[in-house]
């Protein structure tokens, strides 16, 4: 009977051996890619053992912590100012995972960043505990606070940006949530969740909309018109007569481009177009430079590319591939041409950079617990889209908007203001309420400190009252008068 | 030397070993014991309170087992006593350790687990030690095949008149006792049977049989008690629907049958058999079927929420190579009991990481080599078939648990021996061991001294320098 017996051994060792090769394969092989699974409650767990690192606003942390019991949680986020800073911080809740600087940050927020390895180390051989580092943004209190207040219950959103480093300074989006409301897993948590959700509020408060949503432009794109007219050379002198007709018929069709209201457009320069905001000159001007031109303006600007400041923000779309007629409507915000607010606070800071585009970004530098600093970020230039005398031809344009344009409203006595207003109609044959623009820039000795955009999209507010001027300018100027003051 | 030696072994000075049995049992007992105060400091910070009681009683107890074996079987294998008293001992900590979460521990589930457990082992070696007293010889339980096999049967069919738990029909309840598993039991009984039976049965299974497609077939009369019986327990057991001890049973009649008669013909009829019964219980049956679908898709949600064996997964990933530490895992998301019974291999693998786990299913294969070792060495026919069934039998066992737990083959309801929380399955692996140590004590004692032969002493030549 041994030879059986032999065989039947041979055979346990074989079941033996399957087992400690499947072991082998899911605690070795697969080790990592279940342990970081985000089903995998010990992920969660991990993250909110430790308090979380801060997120830091002129020296003072906006975010904060407290401890929770009855859960696998041992720290819950806080905020301070919550709905204001929302769309900076995003948030970073127990049971619904992060977003925002407190998503792309997170590793180094709960100190698992590889660039804490030496810190962890030492706390490690010291027994203190695993600490988060902290994330200092580039933000101004005082700017972000202008420009969310002075959206106040209006549908919207302001970007502000440093021109001559790319550093944002506000980043507001109305109507905004309270970050801090449901940070924690319990039921109140829950449900202040779900009535936040896009399908309980058709209002969508948790869309960034700085950053995540796209609006059409309107009139302020034919900041990137008049750039590509000067740039390409079309235009040498901006006080020289166009050969604009108005009405304006789009090539290849019989349809007539209108200008809002009786101004004088016929033949305008190209000053006087861009102070009366005429469709007419701009459209011809786009149709005349052409797909190609114009295309190669708007991506130097950053039309058709994401941007990471480091958090994603949505690409802006100027089309690629267009009709003649098209390309004239796009030229004037229209058509397909679809802006995020920090896409049109880039254009008015490369004009008031001299032409020169920054990268724009909101982290300044990551500290680590012992406060030595981790990674600073150095500005770079993003791209060159203006010649310094074509920029300073524009900032001319802007200028002249505000002091006696449309975008008067922006006016701040002692310091000089440019700036382009926009009136965007949208929806099915125009008839949603239009989104009112304003884009502008302030200048010191020093150059230029800010550069704002603003939309508001007022569904409350008459159709008529909604314009750039009306609505816009007043929060930009008063986001723009905060840093300065500053 | 003298030229009188003319045999080769001796009656006195035969090494037994016991005293290695003795050092390997003081690791036995201090692991746990030093497992058990890590748990306890990691948990509450300090060494828990009853540390020395359990430390004592452990040794105690295998102290105790030890004397038994000394003195009743002195023969017998070194190894087996100290690796089931080490894993009892690491299963009792372990238990204790998730006793700890409160969420797994409300009254609801049955509270604290750990000292009903304790008091199941100590039962399980009482039962160890009756076995070792009153079983003087294995050969004895040959006697009583026919009524093994009724009380097999008998076991097996007591369930159905309970009500099923967690999907599965295998345990009886009995008022003020708890409830038992009879499955665990039957295991052994069933051994004993298809020892007695193939022993008298294997020269006609194996020489009168018919050639038929390349394969001996026995005859209808030789086969037909022995189907029957497979076929009711299949049926017993597909009723029940417990899928883990029907594949046991199923392999064990494979092993033993195939060791009996030593025809390969066996493995292909019991692998054709297996495969078919699988697929009609794996494709009729709902619970099978569910437990199909876990395992080839381990990480997919349940309405919207992550699955039993999903958490199992994830536990066994987050251990890594060197485990959390003992009371550091989080093992307990897998919820309700499952961390305690089915499912403790997966504290195991989070908490003391790949190398424990190896380590756990090391001292598995040696138990089982142990066995094995017993049956090739075991003189007599029977002994070699019960030990081969007996060690077959629990390496299925650990097979159809740990595979089923770690997503090697589907999940069978089933308890790892010694280590997961329950009663029966602690008790019935005890006396299994005792039946093994029995064998191995026969097949290992020295053959009795020759009589003195007169002759031998007249023609003895001294040597005198």
């Amino acid at each position: 009977m041994n030879k059986p017996l032999r065989r039947v051994a041979v055979f346990c060792g074989l079941l033996v051996l399957a087992l400690l090769l499947r072991v082998n394969y899911v605690q070795y092989v697969k080790a990592d890619q279940l342990s970081n699974d985000p089903h995998n409650r010990r992920v969660a767990i991990n993250q909110y053992k430790q308090p979380r690192g801060d997120i830091i606003v002129d020296g003072k942390a906006i975010t904060g912590h407290t401890t929770t019991t009855g859960s696998d949680f041992k720290y819950k986020r806080t905020y301070t100012d919550g709905p204001m800073w929302a769309p900076v911080t995003g948030y970073a809740s127990q049971a619904y995972s992060t977003t925002m600087l407190e998503g792309v940050e997170d590793k180094f927020l709960t100190g698992d960043d590889d660039r804490l390895f030496f810190n962890r180390t030492i706390d490690l051989l010291t027994g203190k505990e695993k600490q988060g580092g902290n994330v200092v943004t580039t933000l101004n209190a005082k700017a972000q606070a202008a420009a969310y207040h002075g959206l106040g219950k209006k549908k919207g959103a302001v970007v502000a940006l440093d021109p001559r480093t790319g550093a944002i300074l506000a980043m507001a989006s109305t109507p905004s949530y309270d970050p801090g409301s449901f940070a924690g897993n319990s039921a109140t948590d829950e449900k202040n969740w779900l009535a936040l959700d896009k399908k309980n509020d058709p209002d969508d408060p948790t869309l960034n909309r700085a950053l995540r949503q796209t609006y059409p432009p309107g009139s302020t794109f034919k900041l990137v018109t008049a750039a590509a007219a000067l740039q390409s050379g079309k235009v040498t002198d901006i006080k020289q007569a166009t050969n604009s007709p108005d009405p304006y018929t789009l090539p290849n069709t019989a349809t007539k481009l209108v200008n809002e209201g009786s101004i004088p457009c016929r033949n305008a320069s190209l000053e006087n177009a861009l102070k009366y905001s005429c469709n007419t000159v701009f459209g011809k001007l786009g149709a005349d430079l052409g797909l190609d031109t114009m295309v190669k303006e708007a991506e130097q600007f950053g039309f058709n590319k994401q941007q990471f400041v480091p958090v994603r923000a949505d690409a802006s779309n100027f089309d690629t591939k267009m009709s003649p007629d098209q390309v004239a409507l796009s030229s004037i915000g229209q058509f397909d041409t679809a802006a995020t607010p920090l896409q049109m606070a880039m254009v008015a800071s490369a004009i008031a950079n001299n032409g020169t585009l920054m990268q724009p970004y909101e982290v300044d530098k990551l500290v680590a617990p012992n406060l030595s600093t981790i990674s600073q970020t150095s500005p770079k230039v993003m791209s060159k889209p203006l010649s310094p005398d074509n920029a300073q031809k524009l900032q001319q344009m802007m200028e002249t908007v505000v002091n006696s344009g449309t975008g008067t409203n922006a006016r701040i006595p002692g310091v000089t203001v440019g700036g382009k207003t926009g009136t965007a109609q949208h929806g099915i044959g125009n008839k949603g309420l239009p989104y009112a623009w304003f884009v502008s820039y302030a200048k010191t000795d020093q150059g230029s400190p800010v550069a704002v955009a603003v939309v508001v999209e007022d569904a409350s507010a008459n159709r008529d009252d909604i314009s750039g001027g009306g609505f816009a300018a007043p929060i930009a100027k008063s986001v723009m008068e905060a840093v300065l003051n500053k | 030397m003298s030229a009188s030696n003319t045999t080769t072994i001796t009656s006195i000075g035969a090494p037994n070993r016991r005293n290695t049995e003795l050092a390997l049992l003081l690791f036995a007992v201090a692991i746990p014991t030093y497992a058990f105060a890590d748990a306890g400091l990691a948990k509450h910070g300090s060494v828990p309170a009853g540390l020395a009681e359990y430390g004592l009683g452990l040794g105690f107890l295998a102290g105790i087992a030890h004397l038994l074996v000394r003195k009743f079987a002195p023969y017998s294998d070194p190894l087996m006593l100290p690796i089931a008293t080490l894993l009892n001992g690491l299963g009792l900590v372990l238990i204790w350790r998730l006793d700890q979460e409160p969420s797994i521990t409300t009254p609801q589930l049955g509270g604290a687990m750990a000292p009903k457990q304790l008091i199941w082992s100590a039962l399980g070696l009482a039962l160890f030690a009756g076995v070792l007293v009153f079983l003087k010889d294995h050969r004895i339980l040959q006697r009583y095949t026919y009524i093994s096999m009724f009380l097999a049967l008998l076991l097996l069919v007591s369930p159905i008149f309970f009500p099923a738990r967690y999907g599965a029909r295998i345990w009886i309840t009995l008022p003020g006792i708890g409830s038992l598993q009879p499955g665990e039991f039957a295991k052994i009984i069933i051994t004993v049977f298809f020892s007695g039976y193939l022993m008298v049965k294997r020269d006609a299974l194996a020489l009168a049989s018919r050639r038929f497609m390349g394969l001996y077939l026995p005859r209808g009369r030789d086969l037909g008690p022995i189907l029957v019986i497979w076929a009711m327990s299949m049926l017993i057991l597909v009723f029940e629907t417990d899928l883990g001890t029907s594949l046991l049973f199923f392999g064990l009649f494979v092993i033993m049958l195939y060791v009996a008669t030593e025809r390969t013909s066996w493995i292909v009829f019991g692998l054709v058999l297996s495969g078919a019964g699988a697929f009609v219980v794996g494709s009729t049956e709902p619970h099978v079927k569910v437990r199909v679908q876990d395992w080839l898709h381990p990480l997919a949600l349940q309405n919207g929420g992550v699955t039993e064996t999903a958490q199992s997964m994830y536990a066994f990933g987050s251990g890594g190579l060197f485990g959390s530490g003992l009371g550091q895992g989080y093992s307990r998301l897998i919820g309700g009991i499952a961390p305690k019974s089915d499912y403790i291999l997966a504290t195991v693998g989070e908490e003391l990481g790949l190398a424990g786990l190896m380590a756990i299913l090391l001292l598995y294969a040696l138990l089982i080599e142990r066995g094995i070792r017993t049956a090739l060495a075991a003189r007599d026919p029977f002994g070699k078939l019960l030990a081969i069934g007996l060690s077959g039998g629990f390496a299925l066992q650990v097979f159809v648990v740990a595979g089923g737990v770690t997503g090697l083959i589907p999940l069978t309801g089933m308890t790892m021996p010694f280590l997961a929380q329950g009663g029966s399955s602690v008790i019935a692996n005890w006396a299994l061991v005792a039946i093994l140590l029995r064998i191995s004590d026969t097949a290992r004692r020295p053959a009795p001294a020759p009589a003195p032969s007169p002759d031998a002493e007249a023609t003895q030549v001294v040597r005198t320098q």
